[in-house]
């Protein structure tokens, strides 16, 4: 149009004022206007303005939607303590989530710009955008599995644990007759009643799983014989394989315990101690008088670490974060990488000859001119974040659930998942909408300042 | 109410159990067969949920049908949702003659608007033939018979590792005093936790409930708990949950609650059937078979096996299950044929023949079902006569049955990691149900 215009003005050969062009063109533009901005405008009624006046329509209706019930969703909505900790877990989502992964991605960018093979590098970060979150919480469920081997960090923190404390003896075990033994803190069993020197102990113990009787033991000794001066007996597993058996006494096919450490104490000191050998015999010499508590110390039956429960209800938040950092870390990176690369070099080089360190060049020239990008990022991070709900829903098990719960699952959940109560469940999703609202501002005013 | 993929174990089930089929001769039922008309050029149109290889055992029965009177019986799947699917063809008058529906709301739902016919007075002869009574009742709607079980299923099976057992020296227990004791046995045999709780599943602790109810506080209070025409702090509640408490509470028997509650359905299976298992007992329905048969090495009816659920003081033998109900949408001759026919041994024997469904028709021989197994499975139901009840949570509004993180499942799950107040837990669980039955 303007072309035309200007060759016409050209033929007349007076340059007509620049006004004139925008005059023309104006009486054309309703009908113009509507033509291309018609499909846009109907899809745009169609597809989100009327969805979100219904919402608001349906949340002041009951759960058949025929009832009116005023703001009565709404108020359960703030009194529901589910709602709260929704509510609550969305606070920390919006505060941690996009900090974290602008930073990581902040990190990544920067040290993409130094490294060699900086394209790979990219790629991989880059590669869990490509999959999508369920199936990304598919794979987080796993990985933050309690079980050591099914779930790979603790699979890790249990190889690191055991490495410098391995978990010994016999785990679990605990006495035939636990009434006479008090346990310690530490797990370690001593008699109640102090047995004289000169006389026999057995020590029967239980819940010892097969595998864990070393190879080399053998049928357990019955009492030895008592001498001057020493304790003697056997500490045996007093379980027959097959059942049968008298439960405190040594019967034929129940094996002894090597490799236990047994102590007599007297007056809370260690006067001896003796290691049982493959019959499960020990035998403590060299005590005077009087009599001892025998007692099994806690490191015979150190139980084996099992790593931590990222999925219980105190870390699940956590946990998920760390799996949205995984996949939006990359995310960031790219977006951080294509700004940095837009920032003139010659800015950061005068920076550099006029004596600038690194860190004061990335701190006063790069970030104030990073600036912008960084807020895009982080702020469609807030939004994407608002509105999380797969990953939640997938990671969390049943039980952490409620824990976990975020305000989009809270609205699917009372909506559809059981609740069956679009009312409420619109109710949410208006007051989801609300809190966006703040965030979509701020980024449609960026777009309109950038806009040339 | 789908809560699990069910439908695919069966499928898994199903092709387990006919690799392992033992190649049993099929006797044939014994009751009196009812005269079926000749449908030469009649056409019918049945509509089910299911799909795949369930889809292929009806089919079966079907052609059975197909072959005795001549008609033509066409299948249409659903999907999950017949609900929705059965509405819209209603109101576009193209409804099926025939639908099988998974629940028993469903039937309740359609016959208080009218959609479905009564059974004929032939079908009815029949129901009261090969049924035990409770049947009849739970397809009834006002006294009035609507509907035909075509299959059942049995959800009080307690499963075990037969070389746990073996090595602790312990015999499948017959009632919940010897269980506690055989958890104990296990537990000193070197089993770090016996009994293997789902606790992140709550449908798993719903049905644990529900089977110690049913036999703590009898048939009767089971209906009226169902329905929730008692409340749910009456004390029978109470006394089953403390019975419950016996168990969960103890953590030689049942370990961490944190660790259980971490559990899912799948890994209390593997706990107990794995190359060392950390546990002895897991209990859930007879799609148990085949989570087993998919995830372990282990093969029921050899290293697997499983005990009818424990009785309390001297229950009678219970079952609770679930079924499909076959309901008639027109009173047409050749239609009113099907569903006798359905009602009778000869479907029964097909709807059982690859062991991936049971049956509760009392007059079907037991030699219809291609395995040990899925024979027990079956005869448990028959055994338990008018003693079988429907799935409580299945019966109950979604929001306190039937939702993750809300309801009786939380409630239970709550209970599960804290379970020293068995009082105030029925007052969770009441104030939970009036909200949710309204």
């Amino acid at each position: 149009m303007t072309v035309a215009a200007d060759t016409s003005a050209e033929g007349s050969g007076t340059p007509r004022s620049p006004a004139a062009v925008p005059v023309q063109s104006r009486r054309r533009l309703p009908w113009l206007a509507i033509a291309f901005l018609g499909p846009t405008i109907l899809l745009l009624a169609g597809f989100l303005v009327y969805p979100i006046i219904f919402s608001v329509v349906r949340s002041l209706y009951d759960k058949t939607g025929d009832g009116f019930v005023g703001l009565t969703n709404y108020k359960e909505l703030f009194t529901d303590p589910t709602t709260f900790t929704a509510l609550k877990n969305n606070l920390i989502w919006v505060v941690v989530a996009p900090t974290l992964v602008t930073m990581f991605g902040l990190f990544f960018a920067v040290l993409t710009e130094r490294i060699r093979w900086a394209t790979v590098f990219k790629t991989l970060i880059f590669m869990p955008m490509a999959i999508s979150f369920l199936a990304s919480g598919v794979i987080f469920r796993l990985v933050y599995d309690q079980q050591p081997d099914k779930g790979v960090i603790n699979a890790a923190l249990v190889a690191v644990h055991d490495t410098f404390k391995p978990s010994a003896g016999y785990p679990g075990a605990r006495p035939t007759a636990p009434d006479d033994f008090t346990k310690a803190k530490d797990g370690a069993f001593s008699t109640k009643t102090a047995v004289p020197a000169g006389d026999t102990a057995n020590l029967g113990l239980l819940a010892i799983a097969p595998d864990n009787v070393p190879g080399s033991a053998r049928q357990a000794a019955d009492t030895g014989t008592g001498a001057a001066g020493a304790i003697s007996g056997s500490v045996w597993l007093d379980f027959k394989p097959g059942g049968g058996g008298t439960r405190n006494a040594v019967d034929t096919g129940e094996k002894g315990l090597p490799g236990i450490t047994v102590e007599a104490v007297r007056d809370g000191k260690v006067v001896g101690k003796a290691t049982t050998d493959d019959t499960g015999a020990y035998t403590i010499t060299g005590l005077g008088g009087g009599s001892y508590d025998l007692r099994l110390p806690g490191n015979n039956f150190t139980e084996p670490y099992n790593g931590v429960t990222w999925l219980g209800s105190s870390l699940i938040t956590p946990s998920i974060i760390g799996a949205f950092i995984w996949i939006y870390a990359g995310f960031a990176m790219v977006l951080l990488a294509a700004g940095m690369s837009a920032i003139p070099r010659d800015a950061l080089e005068a920076a550099r000859i006029d004596g600038a360190t690194e860190w004061q060049v990335f701190r006063r020239v790069t970030m104030p001119l990073l600036a912008p990008v960084l807020v895009v990022v982080f702020v469609t991070l807030v939004i994407n974040v608002m509105k999380l709900f797969d990953l939640v829903y997938v990671i969390a098990p049943g039980s952490v659930q409620p824990a976990a719960n975020v305000l989009a699952l809270q609205m699917w959940r009372v909506s559809f998942g059981g609740g069956q109560n679009p009312g409420l469940g619109s109710a949410i999703s208006i007051f989801l909408l609300a809190l966006v609202i703040p965030a979509m501002i701020v980024n449609v005013r960026r777009f309109k300042r950038d806009a040339p | 109410m789908t809560r699990i993929p069910t439908r695919s174990v069966f499928a898994v089930l199903a092709s387990a159990a006919l690799l392992a089929t033992t190649a049993c001769g099929g006797g044939g039922g014994s009751t009196k067969k009812a005269d079926l008309p000749s449908l030469s050029g009649q056409n019918l149109e049945v509509a089910a949920v299911w799909s795949g290889a369930e889809q292929k055992v009806f089919e079966k029965v079907i052609a059975g049908f197909e072959k005795e009177t001549g008609a033509t019986v066409a299948f249409t799947s659903t999907g999950d949702d017949i609900a929705t699917v059965l509405n819209t063809k209603l109101k576009g008058n193209a409804a099926p003659d025939v639908a099988i529906l998974p629940q028993p709301g469903l039937l309740t739902q359609f016959a208080k608007a009218g959609s479905i016919k009564p059974l004929s007075a032939d079908t009815v002869t029949q129901v009261d033939d090969n049924y035990a009574s409770i049947w009849k009742d739970l397809g009834s709607v006002d006294g009035k018979p609507y509907g035909v079980w075509v299959d059942a299923s049995n959800k009080s099976t307690v499963w075990y590792n037969v070389p746990a057992f073996d090595q602790a020296g312990i015999q499948p227990p017959k009632n919940w005093d010897d269980f506690m004791k055989n958890a104990q046995t296990l537990s000193d045999a070197g089993i770090a936790t016996p009994v293997a709780i789902a606790g992140a599943d709550g449908w798993t602790l719903t049905d644990w409930f529900e089977n110690i109810y049913l036999r703590s506080a009898g048939a009767d209070n089971y209906d009226k708990l169902s329905k929730h025409e008692i409340p749910w702090t009456d004390d029978s509640v109470v006394k089953a949950l403390t019975t419950m408490e016996e168990l969960i509470g103890n953590k030689t028997l049942v370990g961490d609650p944190g660790t259980a509650l971490q559990t899912d359905f799948p890994g209390s299976v593997s706990k107990v059937f794995a190359k060392d298992p950390k546990s002895a007992i897991v209990y859930e329905g007879s799609f148990v078979a085949g989570v087993i048969g998919d995830s372990s090495d282990y093969t029921v009816g050899d290293d697997a096996n499983w005990f009818p659920f424990p009785a309390i003081d001297d229950s009678p033998e219970s079952v609770v299950g679930g079924g499909d109900v076959a309901v008639q949408f027109n009173d047409s001759k050749a239609t009113e044929a099907l569903m006798m026919y359905l009602a009778g041994a000869d479907a029964a024997k097909s709807m059982v023949s690859t062991g991936s469904f049971a049956s509760a028709n009392k007059n079907l021989a037991p030699s219809a079902y291609p395995d040990d197994n899925s024979r027990a499975v079956g005869q448990a139901i028959v055994d338990a006569g008018n003693n079988f009840r429907f799935d409580m949570s299945d019966l109950a509004p979604a929001a306190f049955g039937g939702t993750v993180g809300s309801g009786e499942w939380k409630i239970l799950q709550d209970f599960l990691r804290d379970p020293s107040d068995p009082a105030g837990t029925a007052k969770s669980l009441e104030a939970a149900a009036a909200k949710a039955f309204g």
